[in-house]
C-alpha cells in the first residue's frame, strides 16, 4: 500500500504533469469555460497593468530606452542591483542550510513531534511579515533582547551593531523565507522510500554513504524548488530589508518605492520593476525546465 | 557513536531553528503587555495600557474597519472566481492548459512591489487609488491562487459517483453543485476563503502604493507607525492581529477535525456495503 502510493507519487514527480487528454487541439468544454471569469479578471487587473508599467518605462518622461540607460549610467543603481542578487544568494544559502536538516529531522521523528515541528513552521507562515520584521527589529537593535542578553552575561561591553547591517537583513529575510523552503523539501523527503537506504546499507554501504549517495540525490527536486522559490522571492522583498537594512544594503524593492514616493520618477521606477520582473521570469523559465514548479506551487499550504 | 552525535547535532539545530521560527511571536506578545512607555526587554511590569491606546485613537479603528471591509470583499470575490476556476481545472477540458495555469499562479511569484507599482500606475489613470474597489481588485488577484489551490485539493478527493447519482436522479448541474459538490468541498472552500481574507487583511506592500489620506488600511497605518516611532502600541496591535489569525485557524482546524471524525463515523457503513 505504502509502496504503491510512493510509486505513483514518484511517477508524478518526474517531468511535467501529464495532460488529462491526449495531446493536440482541445477545446473548452462546459466545465472548462468556468475558468474564463478568473482568467479575464487576472488579465485585466494583473497582466494589463504590468504591460502598462512596461510601456510607462519606455515612454516616461520621453519615448526611448532613456530610463534603462539611466539605471546603468549612475554607479549607485548597479550597486543596488548587485546587492539585491548578493543578499538574495546569501539568504538562499543560509535558508537551505537550516531548512534541509530541519526537514530531514521531521522525517525521522514520530508523528507527535512531527506535528510540533510542522506547527513551528506554520506559525511564521500565518504571522504577518510586517509583524515579524518589526519584532526582529526589536530583537536585534542596540537595546534589544539580543544585545541586552549579551551585555548582562558580560560577553560584550558595547552592543553589537546588527540593525542596518547585512547581518540584520539576512537574519530577518531568512526568518521570512524558512517556511517556504522547509515545506517543499519536507514534501519531497516524505516521498522517499527509506527501504532504498536499508538496501544500500545491507549491501555494505555505511549509513553516511547511503545518505549522501541515495537520500540527498532523491531529495534534490524539493531542494531545487526551495532554492528557486527562496531566491526569486528574496529578490523582491521590500518590508524586511527596509526595516532591518541600512543605506549600504538597499535592495531593488526599496529603490522602486523610493523612486515613486519621494522623487516621483515613475518611468524610472517602472524600468527598475520591469528589470526585476524580467529577471524573475527568466529565472523561472530557465529553472522551470528542471524543476516542476507548478507542482510545488500547487501544494502551498 | 557517530550516529548518536549526528542525531544530537540535528536535534540541537532543529531546536535553534524552531526558536528562530517563533521568535517574532515570542518578542512581540510580551512587549505588548509592558507598562513601560518605550519598548524594552525584558518587559517588566505588565499592563494593558497600549491596548487601551488603540481604542482611544480613532486612526487605528478607522484603518482596521477599512481593512476588514477590503478583506471581506476580496475574500468573497476570490472564493467565487477561485471555485469556478478550480472546477474548470479539475473537471474541464482546457486548451493552453499550461499557459492558463501560469497566469493563475503568477500572483504567487511576481514580487508584490511590482504588482503594487503596476496597479498604482494603472489605477492613477482610472481614479482607483485610495478606493475600496482598487484595493479589492488587487487583493483578489493576490489571494485567488490560494483559493484555487485549496479547492483543487478538495475537489480531487470528491467521489464523482455521488454527483452522477444526483444527476441520474434528475438534478441539473447547478443543483448538483450546490446540493452535492459544494457541501463536500466546503472545508476547502472555507480554508481558501480564510487564506484569502488574511492575505488581504495583512497585505502591506501593494497597500502602501494604493493608500493615501482618503483610504488607508491597518497594515499601512502600522507601517507608518513603525517608521515614525517605535511605540508599544504597534506591538499591542501586532498581538491583536496574531490573536485574530491564530484564533480563526484554530477554529477552522477544530471544525475540520470534527468533520473528519463525523465523516469517519458515517463512512463506515458505506464502505461495508461497497465491499
Amino acid at each position: 500500500m505504502t509502496s504503491a502510493t510512493a510509486d505513483s507519487s514518484a511517477g508524478r514527480v518526474r517531468g511535467r504533469p501529464r495532460p488529462l487528454r491526449p495531446p493536440g487541439w482541445t477545446r473548452f468544454d462546459g466545465w472548462g469555460v468556468l475558468v474564463l471569469p478568473l482568467l479575464v479578471f487576472l488579465v485585466l487587473v494583473f497582466v494589463v497593468p504590468l504591460v502598462f508599467m512596461l510601456s510607462r518605462s519606455l515612454t516616461d518622461p520621453s519615448v526611448g530606452l532613456q530610463n534603462y540607460r539611466d539605471v546603468f549610467a549612475n554607479a549607485v543603481y548597479p550597486r543596488v542591483l548587485g546587492n539585491t542578487f548578493l543578499i538574495a544568494a546569501i539568504v538562499t544559502v543560509v535558508t537551505l542550510a537550516l531548512a534541509y536538516p530541519y526537514a530531514y529531522l521531521m522525517t525521522l521523528v514520530g508523528p507527535g513531534w512531527r506535528m510540533v515541528m510542522m506547527g513551528l513552521v506554520l506559525v511564521p507562515f500565518w504571522t504577518s511579515i510586517l509583524v515579524r520584521s518589526f519584532a526582529l527589529v526589536l530583537f536585534l537593535r542596540d537595546t534589544g533582547a539580543f544585545n541586552s542578553t549579551l551585555q548582562s552575561l558580560d560577553l560584550v561591553d558595547q552592543p553589537v551593531p546588527l540593525i542596518r547591517t547585512l547581518t540584520g537583513v539576512v537574519f530577518g529575510m531568512v526568518q521570512v523565507a524558512l517556511p517556504f523552503a522547509v515545506l517543499p523539501i519536507y514534501a519531497t523527503m516524505q516521498g522517499i522510500d527509506r527501504r532504498l537506504l536499508q538496501a544500500a546499507e545491507s549491501l555494505g554501504d555505511r549509513p553516511a554513504g547511503a545518505f549522501w549517495r541515495i537520500f540527498v540525490p532523491l531529495s534534490a527536486p524539493g531542494v531545487a524548488a526551495a532554492v528557486l522559490l527562496t531566491f526569486v522571492q528574496a529578490l523582491g522583498y521590500y518590508i524586511t530589508p527596509a526595516l532591518l537594512g541600512g543605506p549600504k544594503n538597499t535592495m531593488i524593492g526599496e529603490l522602486i518605492v523610493q523612486q515613486v514616493s519621494t522623487v516621483l520618477r515613475f518611468g524610472f521606477a517602472a524600468a527598475l520593476a520591469t528589470l526585476l520582473l524580467l529577471t524573475t521570469l527568466l529565472l523561472l523559465v530557465v529553472a522551470g525546465r528542471f524543476v516542476d514548479l507548478q507542482k510545488h506551487l500547487m501544494r502551498q499550504p | 557513536m557517530t550516529k548518536i552525535l549526528t542525531r544530537a547535532g540535528l536535534v540541537t539545530l532543529a531546536v535553534v531553528v524552531g526558536v528562530y521560527l517563533v521568535l517574532p511571536v515570542l518578542i512581540v506578545v510580551p512587549m505588548s503587555f509592558s507598562d513601560s512607555s518605550f519598548l524594552s526587554f525584558p518587559p517588566g511590569e505588565t499592563s494593558l495600557r497600549w491596548f487601551r491606546n488603540i481604542l482611544d485613537d480613532p486612526v487605528w479603528l478607522d484603518s482596521a474597519l477599512a481593512s476588514l471591509n477590503v478583506a471581506l470583499l476580496s475574500s468573497v470575490c476570490a472564493v467565487v472566481l477561485g471555485v469556478l476556476a478550480a472546477l474548470a481545472l479539475v473537471r474541464g477540458s482546457l486548451p493552453f492548459r499550461n499557459t492558463i495555469m501560469a497566469v493563475l499562479l503568477a500572483p504567487l511569484i511576481v514580487p508584490y512591489v511590482i504588482v503594487g507599482l503596476a496597479a498604482y500606475i494603472a489605477f492613477l489613470e482610472l481614479g482607483l487609488t485610495q478606493t475600496t474597489l482598487g484595493f479589492v481588485l488587487v487583493h483578489t488577484c493576490l489571494a485567488v491562487p490560494y483559493v484555487v489551490i485549496n479547492v483543487v485539493a478538495g475537489l480531487v478527493s470528491v467521489d464523482r459517483r455521488l454527483e452522477m447519482a444526483a444527476m441520474s436522479l434528475g438534478a441539473g448541474p447547478v443543483t448538483t453543485f450546490f446540493k452535492v459538490t459544494l457541501p463536500l468541498i466546503l472545508p476547502s472552500v472555507l480554508a481558501g476563503g480564510l487564506f484569502a481574507f488574511f492575505i488581504s487583511w495583512d497585505e502591506v506592500v501593494t497597500a502602501i502604493f494604493l493608500s493615501g489620506p482618503e483610504l488607508t488600511t491597518l497594515p499601512v497605518q502600522m507601517w507608518s507607525g513603525i517608521r515614525v516611532q517605535i511605540d508599544p502600541t504597534v506591538a499591542a496591535l501586532s498581538t491583536l492581529v496574531l490573536v485574530v489569525i491564530f484564533g480563526s485557524f484554530t477554529v477552522l482546524g477544530l471544525t475540520r477535525l470534527v468533520r473528519q471524525v463525523a465523516r469517519r463515523r458515517t463512512a463506515r457503513p458505506a464502505t461495508n456495503t461497497g465491499a
